[in-house]
C-alpha cells in the first residue's frame, strides 16, 4: 500500500512501546515489532477494500487516541460501575485498557479454572500464551489487528481445563474512562475438551469520545461448549473496533450473542472456525440511533463434515444511522454434509436510515445444505392497523412492534440477569411510549 | 347504532362500494352475504378504519358520532370491533399482552384504572375455557404459527375479552371445522345482549344455522341489492347469488 494511507499514529506512539506488557518476550516483541511495520505502511482500512466498503474510518485518523502505559487508574465512578456489573457472575474490570485486580472480583472461582490479566499471564506463563497469541487471527487479517497487536496493554487470559463445568457466567467489564484514551485489549480464552462455560464481554465508558480496540482470540476444545456474549454500550462519542476470533475443535459448540447498541462508529467482527462436526450459533442485534454507524462483519468458515451453522443478525435503525452487515459462510471442500444458514434482517424506522446487507456464501462441496436470507424494510402497515384495531394507538402499535422485533434476539439470552440488562439497554435507545418491558 | 348512509369508497380511482345504506340498531344481527370480490371486506375494514381507502361520498354514524373521523383505536375504544377475514400474525408480541392492552385502553378511554392482574387472569382464562382453547396460546405470539383454525377462534377469544358494542365478523366461520364452528358460535351466542349488534359477513348458511340474524343483506358489486330475513339466506342458499345480480342489471 502506498504512503497515502499512513497513519501519524505509530509516531505518536512510540515512546510508549518499551513500556507495553510482554516486551521481555522476544517472540511478543517481534510480532509486535511486525505488527507496527505493517501498520506503518498501510494504516487504517481503507473503503476501497472489500470487507471495509461500508465502513469509513478515517475519523480516528484525525483525532488522535493515546494508550493509558502506566498501571494507575483513575477514578473509577463505582456506583456507575455497579449499574452494569451482573450479579451471580465472577467479575473482571478492565480500566482504559488495564485490568484492575481491586476492581475484579473472582474469589471462589474453580482451581479448574485461571482467569488472569494479560500482562500477569505474560509474566507467569508466557510459554502457554506464546501458542494462543495472534494464532485464532492473523495479523493480515486487517491492520486493526496489526494496530491491537502492537499496542495491546493488558487484557485478559482465560483457561477451562479438567472438564470443569462453569455454573457462573465471567463477566469482562471493559470501561473506558478517560477522554481520548485507546483502550487496547487482547483476550486469549482457551476451553479445553469437555468443559463448559459462559462469558460476558462487557463495553462501556464515559462520556468521551475514546477508542476501543479489543481483540479476543477464542479455542474451544473437543466438546467444549462457549456461550460468549458481548454487549457493546459504548458512548455515545466512542469508536469500537472489536473482534472475535474463535477457533473451534471438533463437536466443539460454540454461541455468540452480539449486541452491538452504543459508539458512535462501531464495527465488530466474528470469525469461527469449525472442525468435524461442530456448531456454531451467531447471533447479532444492532441497534442505530441519530448518527450511529454500526457494523457487524462475520465470518463462518466450514473446513471439515458435518458442521452445523445458524445465523441470525437484526437491526434496528432509526434517525441517520446505518447499519452494515456482511456475513461470510465458507464451506471448504472436505466439508460435505455441512448444514448451514444464515439471515439478516433490518428494520428501518426513518426515511434517513440506512441498512447494507451482503450476505456471501461461498460453498466448495457438493453435498451441503446452506441457505441465507436479507430483508430490509419497515413496520408492517397491516400489523400496525391490526393492533389499532385492538384499541393501541398507533405510536404504541409501533413502538410495540420494534421492540417486538428487537427482542426476538434479546428472548435468547439465557442469563436472566443479563437478559434484564439488555432489555433494558435496549429499551433506553428507542422511544417506549406505551411499552411495557414485564409482559414482552 | 350504526348509520351508514349512501356510502362510496375507492381504492385508488376503482369504486368499490356505490351506494351502502343501513341501519343497524343494539340488539340486532345483520347477516351480509354476497359474491367474492363484492367489497364486504372493504365495508368491514372501512369501519374499522383501516388505511389506504377513499370516501367519495357519504357518511356513517356510529352512536351518534362521525365514525369516519375516528382513528381506528378510537373506534376499537368505542366499541367497534373487527374480526379480520385474515387475522395478522405478530411475531414477539405474546396473546395476553396484547389482551391487556387492549383492554387497558379501553377502561383508560372510560376513565377507569387499569385492571387488576389476578381480575384480568380470571377473566381471561374463563373466556379461554368458553372457546375451548388451551391456555397456551395465551402465552405464544399473536396469530404467529397458529393454523387458521385456531387463529379465528383466537379473534372470537378477544371479542369475548373485550366486550365490544359492535361486533363485525368477516368470515369468521371460514376455515372452522364443525366442532370448532359450534364452540365459537356459541361464543358469539353468549355474547348477545340488547345493548350489542353484531354484523357477520359469511358465504355459508351453516354459520346462520348457529346464529340466527334478524336481517339478510346481499351485497353485490358494491351495492345492497337485497335485504331480508333469515329466510333470504336459505333461499341464496338454494339459488345462488346470480338472480339478484341479473335483478340489478335489468333494475
Ligand atoms: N387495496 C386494494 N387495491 C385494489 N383493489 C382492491 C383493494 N382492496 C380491495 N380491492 C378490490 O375490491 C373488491 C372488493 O374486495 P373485498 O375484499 O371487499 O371483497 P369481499 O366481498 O370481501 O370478497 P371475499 O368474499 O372474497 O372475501 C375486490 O375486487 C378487490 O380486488
Ligand atoms: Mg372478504
Amino acid at each position: 500500500m502506498t504512503t497515502a494511507n499512513a497513519s501519524r499514529y505509530p509516531a505518536e506512539y512510540s515512546n510508549s512501546v518499551p513500556l507495553l506488557c510482554g516486551q521481555s518476550l522476544s517472540w511478543l516483541k517481534q510480532q509486535r515489532t511486525n505488527a507496527l511495520l505493517q501498520f506503518s505502511e498501510q494504516g487504517f482500512p481503507a473503503l476501497h477494500e472489500e470487507e471495509w466498503r461500508y465502513t469509513n474510518v478515517s475519523a480516528i485518523e484525525k483525532k488522535l487516541f493515546s494508550p493509558k502505559v502506566n498501571k494507575t487508574t483513575g477514578f473509577v465512578d463505582v456506583e456507575w460501575l455497579k449499574s452494569y456489573q451482573l450479579e451471580d457472575a465472577w467479575s473482571v474490570v478492565l480500566v482504559d485498557g488495564h485490568f484492575s485486580a481491586e476492581l475484579s472480583s473472582l474469589e471462589g472461582l474453580p482451581n479448574d479454572v485461571l482467569v488472569k490479566g494479560m500482562a500477569d499471564a505474560l509474566e507467569e506463563i508466557p510459554e502457554v500464551l506464546e501458542r494462543f497469541i495472534n494464532q485464532a487471527v492473523s495479523v493480515d487479517e486487517h491492520s486493526f489487528i496489526a494496530f491491537n497487536t502492537a499496542w495491546f496493554t493488558d487484557g485478559l487470559f482465560v483457561h477451562l481445563s479438567n472438564k470443569q463445568v462453569l455454573e457462573r457466567p465471567i463477566q469482562v467489564l471493559h470501561i473506558a474512562t478517560q477522554q481520548d484514551v485507546l483502550s487496547a485489549t487482547r483476550t486469549v480464552i482457551i476451553l479445553d475438551k469437555l468443559t463448559e462455560a459462559s462469558i460476558i464481554e462487557t463495553y462501556v465508558g464515559y462520556d468521551n469520545a475514546y477508542l476501543s480496540s479489543a481483540v479476543t482470540e477464542v479455542f474451544v476444545g473437543k466438546n467444549a461448549d462457549l456461550t460468549l456474549y458481548k454487549m457493546q454500550c459504548e458512548s455515545e462519542k466512542a469508536y469500537h473496533f472489536g473482534g472475535v476470533y474463535v477457533k473451534q475443535d471438533c463437536h466443539a459448540r460454540f454461541r455468540h450473542h452480539n449486541f452491538a447498541f452504543g459508539a458512535l462508529l462501531a464495527r465488530s467482527d466474528i470469525h469461527t472456525d469449525l472442525d468435524h462436526a461442530s456448531e456454531c450459533e451467531l447471533n447479532g442485534l444492532y441497534l442505530g440511533v441519530k448518527r450511529q454507524h454500526i457494523d457487524n462483519h462475520t465470518r463462518i468458515n466450514h473446513t471439515k463434515s458435518h458442521g452445523i451453522s445458524r445465523e441470525l443478525y437484526k437491526g434496528v435503525l432509526d434517525g441517520r444511522a446505518r447499519g452494515v452487515f456482511q456475513g461470510r459462510v465458507i464451506v471448504a471442500k472436505d466439508a460435505q454434509k455441512t448444514d448451514s444458514q444464515m439471515n439478516n434482517r433490518n428494520l428501518l424506522l426513518s426515511n434517513e436510515a440506512e441498512a447494507d446487507s451482503k450476505p456471501q456464501l461461498e460453498i466448495y462441496a457438493d453435498d451441503v445444505k446452506c441457505g441465507h436470507g436479507v430483508t430490509v424494510g419497515q413496520l408492517d402497515e397491516k400489523s400496525i392497523f391490526y393492533l389499532q384495531s385492538r384499541c393501541v394507538d398507533e405510536e404504541t402499535a409501533r413502538n410495540i412492534l420494534t421492540f417486538a422485533f428487537a427482542n426476538e434476539m434479546v428472548d435468547k439470552v439465557r442469563i436472566k440477569v443479563l437478559h434484564e440488562m439488555i432489555l433494558d439497554q435496549a429499551l433506553l435507545r428507542f422511544p417506549q411510549e406505551g411499552v411495557n418491558k414485564e409482559w414482552l | 347504532m350504526l348509520s351508514i348512509k349512501n356510502l362510496h369508497v375507492s381504492v385508488g380511482d376503482k369504486p368499490i362500494l356505490k351506494g351502502i345504506n343501513l341501519e343497524i340498531n343494539a340488539g340486532e344481527i345483520h347477516a351480509i352475504m354476497g359474491p367474492n370480490g363484492s367489497g364486504k371486506s372493504t365495508l368491514s375494514h372501512i369501519l374499522s378504519g383501516k388505511s389506504g381507502y377513499t370516501v367519495t361520498e357519504g357518511s356513517v354514524t356510529y352512536q351518534g358520532k362521525e365514525l369516519l373521523e375516528m382513528p381506528p383505536e378510537i373506534r376499537a375504544r368505542e366499541g367497534v370491533f373487527l374480526a379480520f377475514q385474515y387475522p395478522v400474525e405478530i411475531p414477539g408480541v405474546s396473546n395476553i399482552y396484547l389482551l391487556k392492552a387492549a383492554l387497558n385502553s379501553i377502561r383508560k378511554h372510560h376513565g377507569q384504572s387499569e385492571v387488576d392482574a389476578m381480575d384480568f387472569l380470571t377473566l381471561v382464562k374463563g373466556k379461554v375455557r368458553l372457546l375451548e382453547m388451551d391456555e397456551k396460546f395465551l402465552y405464544r405470539a399473536v396469530n404467529e404459527g397458529f393454523s387458521g383454525g385456531e387463529k379465528k377462534r383466537n379473534e372470537i377469544l378477544q371479542m369475548a375479552i373485550l366486550e365490544p358494542k359492535l361486533c363485525i365478523l368477516d368470515e369468521t366461520d371460514s376455515g372452522l371445522d364443525i366442532d370448532a364452528l359450534k364452540i365459537v358460535s356459541e361464543g358469539v351466542n353468549s355474547l348477545r345482549s340488547t345493548d350489542r349488534a353484531f354484523v357477520m359477513v359469511t358465504h355459508y348458511q351453516r354459520l346462520l344455522d348457529y346464529i340466527k340474524p334478524d336481517y339478510v343483506h346481499v351485497l353485490a358489486n358494491g351495492q345492497i341489492v337485497k335485504s331480508g330475513g333469515a329466510e333470504l339466506a336459505l333461499e341464496l342458499e338454494e339459488k345462488g347469488y346470480s338472480w339478484l345480480e341479473d335483478n340489478q342489471v335489468a333494475a
